[in-house]
């Protein structure tokens, strides 16, 4: 089980959260102007990467609050978490140990 | 037999208690601090089991938790029955029952055993080869004699009587493994008293090999004595917490390992507040494994005979236990630590003889060791093969000659024999935390390379097998430069995968896997038909499988794979090692959460109102949800027909508190509201209520409600029962994440109202004398209206709505005055002949009016346009959840299924829910489907079955006739207009 440090309460067990999806997929703001198949794109489409990927995780059992997590999806390391509406930080992956 | 197998003096046993423990019913004497295992061999006894598929003959063959043969069922009296329990690992009390398993009629008499002679048919992959024809007679035949004559215990039949608990821990350091490297790590580590140390051990109490070890100094004091002394110190910390008879069986992400703890199976008599067992949840900021080393069998024909047993396992019954296994012992074995055993056997004034593989230049310091205490050792000989059948009586040996080869053979006369072909690190936690294996040659054996996580290896589980060094890297890891000076171990075994042989013993058997069965001639057949990777052979032959895992078989199969396809270990690769580590019961997975507290149940204010007047419940998600009220002998369709005919011509009364219920208040509601919902809802005047649909992104239907407007800055949003969760989490995920700018606040108040739904004509009626602060009339109080006041006192939120067509109330009170307002309207409906009704009947209401039902008539792939309801959608409305994707190709394109009503042609057919709708009965099969019945029912108020459809282009095939698949074959039904009562809505506004 993953431990997964909330923004807002500090770190808590998997269990407390949800997992949203691909993170900083911000909603069009005018959707009428997009054609099909920028639509689908933004509906469908998202990216799976292996290494680093940004999530949506929402602390489900605990404040309820949605923030965004950089996990590596090789070693199931959350190498960090920051507040929804914040920017994806610049991170060198360090490849040691994991806590 | 009356000479005792329990040595005068000696062993870690309490001989101030003596028990008796029961073994097929035969009393056995035995003492507090036996196991079953030790109690048996105490008694003589080595004979215990028949083995899973040959039915042969099996004993005791080690004294831990690897034992693959020793399966007992377990009766600890008290409906405490179990079976398939390792010997090695029950510690015996007063009045412990024993049995031992898969035989018939007796232990001794099997019948079973015909299939050690049918050998040639049970060979690896018997399975996929013996019964394939005739086919249908594997379900039928071969299956249940197989399920009957393989396999192991029986599954008691009883509930688990016992209790289970969870516990969730944070530690700076988890040692697991509680033997001298284990013990110097937790010692290392916890000398910071701040700093957190569990330290878990498996065994009943902490020590591991010390607690059989005699003859070690460490430090110049007995390993004993420096056991006793190293506990004293860790006792006597408050940041050391001990977990004895407690297995860590599971190494999760981040840390995280599952501990099972054992805590009243070894008491003849536990409290009753002791659960059985439980289940410790560790998050650890480091975690050092010290879980010791499994040895391995020598594999030879007929290895398995009761009496063979591992060398040190010998050593272990006769120092802990104080139990003999053997008068005339012979020790075979590759290497060193053999001798150890064979010296205490000696000690004990036992016959000891060794027979080393190894030739004497090869061999250590154990060598003289031995001849210096008088045992002979007959260097350079191999084992060819056993006597005796349910106990050894003889081991044949040969010597070999500079090539290799087996001489004559010679038959050692023995009661019991030790057997040692080196040593497996026990990797297994390493291993399932994903750390990497690597593989040493000089060990022959993986041992753990890189880590994944914050944990380190040390001892024996990373083939150190010295004692003064083990202490030394458990010390290490836990912090300290702790040295000690100890008395050097016998270390070192020559690697052997099957003990030379003379010729091709064709027809022996000698078993890799004992649990499982599995010969080394089963491994090179899967070899040579072709089986090459490991994971494959471990699946065809099945070794490495079941209780054990393996763990005394599975670098003797690895080694044999890798010898018959002249590769490498490391090019083979090992399987992979998964949680359990140990067999861990289910109960302790469940934890609390059985019976009522198996899932939490909601109930409404009214609920017990319900239950007194008989209603009968459904499940509806959490939900207990009245389903309908019987009276007198009604069943379920006479009690709905009565409560759907009186709504429509009386008065009904309905607990509809499981609605989802959301307030949506701030400056920004409106707008927020107008995102959310297809409809608009910035115009909507204060006192209001509109129904509303909400899409999710894709365009597709979410849920549906009414919501009222309160005040222009506050929304009470109703949703779905099921769908009250997922709606406001819907609804703060946009908030938070898309629109954080809105002044909005999302508040969860389902709870926190019950709603009684009032409908019928006389719902005006019976509601007049309770209120005086809102005035009813249809001019002041219109449909789709919402009011505040007060109903005999008590603050309301009154809706005037309707999910029944008929004139109606929802009354929205505090959730404790709930039934105190159910009971009032009730009272003062009796002269109107007021009949509460379930949520039976609300359905067949509803359907009858072709009210749809989120996740009835949808199913996540249906747009407001598929059910009609297209004018819902707020076309000028710039943007809201979903609107892009109702112009997506796809959902705009014809021929998608819409909802239609259903006739049937026979009135009194109730369609199944679900049934599959056909144009053309006689077309060929596959037929072409085009839709599904979604809501049927017999509705007493038309007179008639109803149905609601989903049918493809079904707003064009109004008086078409279709077909339904029915249990019977097809029935054939005209598609109408999805309404059938009151088409004009008049009753609406009675």
């Amino acid at each position: 089980m993953l431990l997964i440090n909330c923004p807002h309460c500090g770190p808590r067990a998997e269990i407390e959260f949800r997992c949203g999806g691909e993170a900083h997929i911000a909603r069009p703001t005018d959707p009428s102007a997009l054609d099909d198949t920028a639509w689908a794109q933004f509906l469908f489409y998202r990216s799976s990467p292996k290494g680093e990927h940004a999530e949506r995780w929402n602390h489900t059992h605990g404040c309820q609050r949605w923030f965004n997590a950089v996990r590596d999806t090789v070693s199931d390391r959350i190498i960090t978490t920051y507040k929804s509406g914040e920017p994806r930080p610049d991170i060198t992956t360090n490849t040691t140990g994991e806590r | 037999m009356t000479r005792s197998y329990r040595l005068p003096n000696g062993g870690r046993i309490d001989r101030s208690k003596p028990i008796i423990v029961h073994f097929n019913g035969r009393p056995l004497p035995a003492f507090e601090g036996d196991t079953a295992a030790s109690a048996l061999i105490a008694n003589g006894i080595h004979f215990v089991g028949r083995s899973f598929k040959y039915h042969r003959p099996r004993g005791i063959l080690s004294h831990g938790s690897d034992e693959p043969n020793a399966l007992l069922d377990v009766d600890r009296g008290r409906d405490r029955r179990d079976p398939n329990n390792r010997a090695t690992v029950v510690e015996a009390f007063d009045g412990l029952s024993l049995s031992s398993q898969n035989h018939w009629p007796s232990l001794g008499l099997d019948v079973g055993e015909i299939n050690n002679v049918l050998g040639s048919v049970f060979v690896a992959g018997f399975y996929y080869k013996t019964f394939m024809w005739p086919p249908t007679f594997w379900t039928k035949v071969y299956e249940p004699i197989i399920r009957r004559a393989a396999g192991l215990g029986e599954v008691p039949k009883k509930p688990d009587p016992d209790r289970y608990t969870q516990r969730h821990a944070h530690c700076e350091t988890l040692v697991v493994g509680a033997g001298p490297a284990g013990l110097a790590a937790a010692l290392a580590a916890s000398e910071n008293p701040k700093s957190r140390v569990i330290l878990c051990d498996e065994q009943s109490e902490p020590g591991g090999t010390l607690l059989h070890d005699m003859t070690s100094q460490i430090d110049g004091v007995s390993a004993q004595q420096w056991l006793t002394k190293a506990m004293a110190e860790l006792n006597a910390r408050p940041n050391v917490t001990i977990l004895s008879r407690t297995t860590a069986f599971g190494y999760f992400n981040h840390n995280h390992i599952a501990l099972a703890e054992r805590i009243t199976d070894h008491l003849r008599q536990p409290h009753a507040d002791l659960p059985r067992e439980r289940l410790w949840q560790v998050r650890a900021g480091r975690v050092i494994l010290a879980t010791g080393s499994h040895e391995r069998p020598l594999v030879f024909a007929n290895n398995d005979r009761p009496g063979i047993m591992l060398a040190e396992s010998l050593r272990c019954f006769i120092n802990r236990y104080a139990a003999v296994p053997g008068r005339q012992v012979v020790i075979a074995t590759s290497g060193a630590s053999a001798y150890a055993a064979a010296l205490d056997l000696k000690s004990a004034g036992l016959d000891v003889t060794i027979v080393d593989l190894r030739r004497e230049a090869d061999c250590g310091l154990e060598f003289k060791a031995a001849i210096h205490a008088g045992i002979e050792v007959l260097p350079a000989h191999t084992v060819i093969g056993t006597k005796g059948r349910t106990r050894v009586s003889g081991l044949i040996v040969a010597k070999l000659d500079d090539n290799g080869h087996p001489g004559a053979p010679r038959v050692l006369a023995c009661d019991c024999v030790g057997m040692s072909g080196g040593w497996t690190p026990a990797v297994h936690l390493h291993s399932q935390s994903r750390g990497k294996l690597t593989f040493d040659t000089l060990l022959d054996a993986f041992i753990p390379g890189h880590s994944a996580q914050n944990e380190t290896s040390v001892g024996s589980c990373r083939g150190i097998y010295d004692l003064a060094a083990c202490i030394a890297d458990g010390a290490q890891a836990g912090g300290s430069q702790l040295t000690v000076a100890a008395t050097n171990s016998f270390v070192g075994f020559q690697a052997v995968r099957s003990m030379p042989a003379p010729t091709d013993q064709g027809s022996v058997k000698a078993f890799i896997d004992f649990q499982n069965d599995v010969t080394a001639k089963d491994v090179k057949l899967a070899v040579r038909e072709g089986f090459e990777s490991i994971e494959h052979v471990k699946r065809y032959t099945t070794t490495g499988m079941a209780t054990d895992q393996g763990k005394t078989s599975n670098m003797n199969t690895l080694g044999l794979v890798a010898d018959e396809l002249g590769k490498q270990i490391p090019q083979i690769g090992t399987t992979t090692f998964r949680l359990p580590y140990t067999p861990v019961s289910f109960g302790s997975f469940a934890g609390a959460n059985r019976g009522d507290l198996f899932d939490p149940t909601r109930i409404t204010p009214m609920h017990d109102w319900a239950a007194r007047h008989g209603a009968t419940f459904e499940d509806v998600g959490l939900w207990k949800r009245a389903w309908y009220y019987p009276t007198g002998d009604e069943d379920m369709n006479a009690a709905v027909d009565r409560e759907t005919r009186a709504v429509r011509t009386n008065v009904g009364l309905f607990d509809a508190s499981t609605l989802g219920k959301i307030e949506v208040s701030g400056p920004d509601a409106a707008e927020f509201m107008n995102r959310i919902y297809t409809n608009a809802w910035a115009k909507l005047e204060p006192g209001r209520c509109r129904y509303g649909l909400m899409l999710k992104e894709d365009g597709y239907i979410m849920d549906d409600g009414v919501a009222a407007r309160l005040t222009p800055n506050l929304f009470h949003v109703t949703t779905t029962t099921g769908g009250a969760p997922r709606v406001l989490a819907h609804m703060e995920d946009y908030l938070q994440t898309e629109w954080p700018d809105l002044k909005v606040f999302l508040t969860s108040i389902t709870e926190q109202w019950a709603v009684i739904a009032l409908q019928g004509r006389h719902a005006r009626d019976i509601l007049a004398p309770l209120i005086s602060d809102i005035d009813l009339t249809e001019q002041a109080f219109p449909h789709m209206a919402v009011r505040t006041g007060h109903i005999s006192d008590v603050p309301c939120r009154l809706f005037r709505v309707s999910f029944t067509g008929e004139l109606g109330y929802e009354i929205n009170v505090p959730a404790d005055y709930g039934e105190a307002i159910w009971n009032m309207i009730y009272d003062g409906g009796q002269r109107f002949g007021i009949t509460p009704y379930g949520t039976e009947a609300m359905h067949v209401l509803r359907a009858e009016k072709g009210f749809i039902i989120v996740g009835q008539e949808t199913d996540g792939t249906v747009t407001p346009d598929d059910l009609g309801l297209g004018g819902l959608v707020g076309k000028a409305k710039r943007d809201f959840v979903g609107k892009r994707s109702l112009g997506r190709p796809d959902v705009v394109a014809a021929g998608r299924k819409q909802l239609v009503g259903l006739r049937t042609a026979n009135p009194a057919l109730v369609l199944d829910e679900g049934a599959q709708i056909v144009t053309d009965p006689n077309q060929p099969i596959p037929m072409k489907m085009i839709g599904h019945v979604t809501s049927s029912y017999m509705s007493g108020n038309v007179g008639r079955s109803i149905a609601l459809a989903m049918v493809t282009d079904g707003r064009r095939r109004i008086n078409e006739r279709l077909h339904v698949t029915t249990p019977a074959g097809f029935t054939e039904a005209t598609v109408v207009e999805p309404i059938f009562f009151d088409p004009e809505g008049v009753r609406l506004h009675a």
